[in-house]
């Protein structure tokens, strides 16, 4: 499998490392209550077809990524940086 | 009193020449992480060309202006390679001495770009990866800034406490690439 890095480019797998499914964007309130820190970080899809991951470029430029891809062909079908999504901050 | 004395990363290891490549290490006066603050790149670039005469590069690119290069080397940051920084940049970035942390190596020669390759999972090709194009990415299962410095040189930045074992990788890449060269000179 290759990701295509926004900044880095076409790169080969081995240089990503992969956290989980983008639900880790959407943080609950401190005081979300239980059911919403269990599905936080506990309840998962396990979906065969499109999914959307963070991944970390962790050997290439240190940026966090959302990748959307289908599991079953491992199509690449989008990445973008995570904090393009989520406003974080430029240098630029 | 001890007498301290100052090794090189590599000191001791290199250089060493094997076919028609060569790998040396470079000794750099210092190495400064450059991070500009939010908002602030352009403030930055202009302060870094007055100072040391390189604008900020964008991603995968570095340039040279006499001996001190400026590199790209992740999000928002660059490594200006060569030149101590100017104080004045601190206005502008996040400024970090990384003159130690790093070993400087230079691959020279007609096949040093089918030794990384072996190494790399980046495309070292001439037309992809043009003279002056930079990529942060892996020498084996170490992290690296790999830099063409020219149409067959490649500077590469190891983290320093991988450096003994990222000259061993180079070393048996370089003898791979000559022996199979040997044998389809021979007869
Ligand atoms: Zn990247």
């Amino acid at each position: 499998m290759r990701i295509t890095c926004p900044l880095c480019g076409d790169r080969d797998s081995r240089e990503f490392s992969i956290r989980g499914h983008e639900t880790y964007l959407d943080r609950p309130a401190p005081d979300a209550g239980e059911a919403a820190w269990d599905n936080y970080l506990h309840l998962r899809d396990n979906p065969a077809g499109e999914t959307a991951e963070l991944w970390y470029h962790g050997a290439g430029c240190a940026a966090w990524l959302r990748v959307r891809r289908n599991t079953l062909t491992h199509e690449v079908l989008k990445v973008d940086l995570v904090r393009d999504l989520t406003g974080g901050d430029h240098a630029d | 009193m001890a007498r301290l004395i100052a090794k090189s990363a590599a000191s001791g290891l290199l250089p060493i020449e094997i076919g028609t490549v060569t790998l040396t290490e470079e000794t750099p006066a210092a190495i400064t992480a450059l991070m500009p603050f939010a908002g602030k790149l352009r403030a930055l670039s202009a302060a870094l060309k007055a100072a040391h005469g390189v604008p900020f590069p964008g991603p995968n690119r570095s340039s040279a202006k006499g001996g001190t290069r400026v590199c790209w080397s992740g999000l928002d940051q660059a490594f200006l390679i060569g030149d101590p920084a100017q104080a004045d940049l601190a206005d502008h970035a996040a400024v970090v001495d990384q003159t130690d942390a790093w070993a400087v190596l230079h691959l020279e020669g007609k096949d040093a770009a089918e030794v990384l390759a072996r190494l790399t999972p980046i495309n070292l090709g001439r037309e992809h990866f043009k003279r002056g194009h930079a990529a942060r990415s892996l020498i084996g299962h170490m992290t690296a800034l790999i830099i063409r410095t020219g149409a067959q040189g490649f500077t590469i930045l190891i983290f320093r406490s991988m450096a003994a074992t990222a000259i061993h990788e180079l070393d048996v890449a370089m003898r791979g690439v000559a022996a199979r060269a040997a044998v389809q000179s021979s007869p």
